[in-house]
Formats: structure tokens, sequence, C-alpha cells
């Protein structure tokens, strides 16, 4: 299996990226205005496609979403 | 009372604020009727200056014109003023019904409504066709009044890259279960001047079964063949299922805006656009004045075809003079200067030099990519684009930026 971190990481860059930016695992997307709130959905869509998974809206929150480490901490609490 | 002096502090503060970070807006009187020629006040207490105006939305030059006026002084003889209702109880007047016929007809549309302002209308319109089981799916620089209209809907909303036709089909994919798919673009974008692939973008909709959805303010009454719009331009005419446009702009300048497209979908913001219910529509005489303007511009493409004659002209001078220019083929002509003090300074100097154009810099644009945004207007005479002209090269030649490249008018002034 890919490495989960690589693929949000290249999500997010040809989602959200339109410049040289270089983005880490722990790079603030949110809280930094790379993704902005409204972005988001397409993000969580994305997650819940690739890993056949439901992330409650509670859940999905800009906290949670905020690096990239954090969604695959999110992601990895609904895989079975 | 309850505004007490820590109140009063607070604002004063993020003011104070506004003004040192450059970002806090100064009104300019203008003493004169809107036209290519005006009479201004700046600053504030200062005497009246005679200058040419090329930052109006004032396209077609009818925010003044003599048959227009004539036909609102008839329109608050005939109609009266005010309406002092909203539409639903008692303020439609056969006049209303009538400008909703002659927009639908100049859309090329099955119906319309009107709403007090294009803003109003891209308000009310999602709420009252979506619901939470739909998405709505716009390009990222659509105007900031769609970016309301889509904080007040619930359905689900999604971005997809500028005029990014690869990335706009990947959306429709990835939401290919919602009920409804609705997709969201601007005609022509009102900072860069340049116009949605709107053939691409039906024929998209059409293989995903998505609407769409199109706010043509930038472009009604001059863009495409006889001004119909963004979508003739594209040879999509009734094709659109939402077209929102404002009569504030090319169509006379006044007020007032409209949905135009499906007509169940009218119809349905007729039953529960928020801004149509709870408010008055357009007045009687800019009723008057806006059906006197769709009968000019459907009697003669005079006024467009000028335009677009104009716009060649004042873009030609500007690339041989050495400007650096968004590419684009409407009377929004931004003339790229990069840093932000630039824009400012040299917007001062052309208005020294009788010549008012706003230079506009983040956040109302991308950080780095500050301009001064000329708009072209078939109320000029080539005289003026002379005199404009004459004045650019003037201030270019003071900054030294004529004949440069972006990185390098960069490397002068930085981002």
């Amino acid at each position: 299996m890919e490495d989960m971190h690589e693929i949000v990481k290249a999500y997010v860059i040809d989602e959200y990226v339109e410049d040289d930016t270089e983005i880490t695992y722990d790079t603030p997307l949110i809280s930094g205005g790379i993704v902005d709130s409204f972005s988001m959905v397409s993000l969580k869509r994305f997650l819940e496609n690739k890993y056949n998974i439901s992330i409650p809206d509670d859940k999905a929150t800009p906290e949670a979403f905020d690096s990239v480490n954090k969604i695959c901490l999110l992601v990895k609490e609904y895989i079975a | 009372m309850a505004y007490s002096d820590k109140t009063r502090g607070m604002y004063s503060d993020i003011l104070t604020g506004l003004q040192e970070a450059g970002l806090y807006k100064m009104e300019r009187f203008i003493h004169s009727p809107q036209a290519a020629d005006i009479e201004v006040e700046f600053p504030t207490g200062s005497s009246l200056k005679k200058v040419i105006n090329i930052c109006a939305n004032n396209y077609l030059g009818l925010s003044s014109h003599p048959d227009v006026v004539k036909a609102a002084h008839e329109g608050l003889d005939t109609h009266g003023y005010g309406m002092s209702s909203v539409r639903f109880i008692c303020g439609t007047q056969d006049i209303h019904r009538k400008l909703e016929t002659m927009v639908t007809e100049f859309l090329g549309t099955e119906d319309t409504i009107l709403f007090p302002s294009c803003m109003d209308a891209n308000a009310g319109v999602f709420e009252a066709v979506l619901t939470k089981d739909d998405v709505m799916i716009s390009d990222r620089l659509v105007h900031a009044s769609i970016i309301d209209g889509i904080r007040l809907c619930s359905a689900m909303h999604d971005t997809f890259k500028h005029s990014d036709m690869a990335h706009l089909e990947s959306k429709l994919q990835l939401h290919h279960d919602k009920r409804l798919k609705m997709v969201i673009t601007d005609g022509v974008f009102s900072m860069d001047g340049d116009t949605a692939k709107l053939d691409e973008m039906a024929a998209l909709c059409e293989k995903y079964d998505a609407l769409l959805f199109v706010d043509d303010s930038h472009a009604s009454g001059f863009i495409g063949k006889t001004g119909r719009g963004t979508h003739e331009k594209y040879g999509v005419m009734g094709k659109m299922d939402i077209i929102t446009t404002t009569f504030g702009k090319g169509l006379g300048g006044a007020s007032g805006g409209c949905v135009s497209g499906r007509k169940e979908l009218v119809e349905m913001c007729r039953q529960k656009a928020r801004p149509y219910l709870f408010s008055n529509t357009i007045a009687p005489p800019v009723v008057a004045g806006v059906i006197k303007v769709l009968e000019i511009l459907s009697a003669t493409t005079e006024r467009r075809d000028k335009l677009e004659k104009n716009t060649e002209f004042w873009r030609k001078g500007l690339t041989e003079a050495g400007f650096v220019l968004k590419e684009g083929d409407t009377p929004i002509v931004p003339v790229m200067l990069f840093n932000a003090k630039l824009s400012q300074d040299v917007s001062r100097d052309l208005y020294s030099e009788g010549i008012y154009a706003i230079g506009f810099f983040f956040p109302v644009v991308p950080q780095g990519q500050a301009r001064i945004r000329t708009q072209i207007s078939a109320g000029h005479e080539i005289h003026h684009l002379e005199k404009a002209l004459d004045a650019f090269i003037k201030v270019g030649k003071k900054y030294d930026i004529l004949g440069k490249s972006k990185q390098e008018i960069i490397e002068m002034y930085g981002m």
C-alpha cells in the first residue's frame, strides 16, 4: 500500500498549491491559508473515496485537517 | 446608550489599522453625470478637476444617454417614484413584468425575475434552487457576491482551479453521487477581463448531468456579436440554466439585477429567494430606463461595435507602448504593475495628468499582481483614448517600466 502521507501530500499540492510553496507533513494547511475552509470538502471527499471510509462532518474540522500528519491520524481512525 | 468609549475605541483601532495597512477606501466625489469626461472633487474639499474616466463599468456609455434619461423621466411621471412594497404584495407594475419579458428575450432564456441588485440575485438564487443533497462547484475566481450566495446555501460547496476544465471534470466525477450538481462561473472575470470557456463547460455539464450557472454582469450588452453575453460569444445561447446579471454596468449603470434561465428555476426564486421576498424591487424610473436601454441595444449593435473598436485601439496602444497587460479581448484591460505601492503611485500620477484610473492590489487581487484596471467604454472617443495613452506613456517613462518584462518590473520595485 502506498504511503498515506505521500498520497495526501500529493493531493494537497495538486489541488491547492498554485505556486512553488513547499509542503511538509507539518505545514499548516488551513490556518496557513493554503487550503480555504470552502475547499476542505473536496479533500474530505477524496479521502472518503480513496480509503472507503465515512468521516462524520463534526470530525472534519479545520483543526483536524490542518496538516498532512493530522489528516492521516484522522483517516486512520476510520479505516477498519 | 451602550456605545461606550471602549466600544468606540475598538472600532477606531480597527479603522486605524485599515489605514495603516493601506486598505482604507476613500470615496472621490464626482460632481457631474457619469461619462467619459467627469468633474471630480479629490481630495475632499479641493476644487473640481476635469478628468477622463477609464475605470467605470459604463461599458456602453449609456449611464447618461439622453434617451435613457428621458425614458426614466417619463417612467417617473407615469409610474411614480417608489412602490412601498415587495413584489408579491403590491409592488409589481406592468413595467416590471415588461422588463422581465424583454430580458428573457434579450438573453435567450425561458424566464426572468428582477432583483434589487445582482448582489441580491446571487445572494438568493442558490438557496432557492438547491438543498443539502446537492453540490455547487465554482471557479476559484468568482465574484464576491457569488461567494456570499454560496455561503447562504445549504448545498455542499467545492471549487475548481480558474478556467481549468480538466480540474472541473474531476470535480464533476468526484461528486457524481449528488442529487444535483451546479457548475458556477463568472462570464467575464472582473479583475482579469478573461472569459469563461462556456462552450467547454456546457459540454461537461451535459456529459455529467450538471446545471450551469453564469454571472454575466461584466458581459451583458456587449460581449458576443449582438451583445447578448458570454454565452453568445461561445455559441451556447439556450444552454445556460441560470444567468444572473446587473443593470448597474453596461445596461444603463443605475441599479438592479436579475436571475434569468429555466422557467422552473426562476419560479423557485419567485417563491423562495429571500432578497426578492423581503425587499423592494427596482424603482419605476430605473425600470423605465432599463427598458429603453434594451430597446436601444435590440435595435442596433452600434454601441457594442464601437466598444470593440475602442478596446482594440486601447489594447494595441498600451501593448506598443511596452506595458505588460493581462491577455484578453474584453473592455477590461488590466495594466500589470505587480507592486502595490507602484500601482498607487501610477494611479496618483495619472490623475495629475487628468486620467482617472484606480490601482488594485492585495487582497482585491492576489499578492504580487497589483495593477491599474482600465475599463473602456463606447462613450469614449478616440481623442479620450489618445490623451489617456499619452498620460500612461508619460507616467510609464517616469517609472521606467515601458518595455520591461514582469520579472524586470518585479526586480525594480519588488512584489
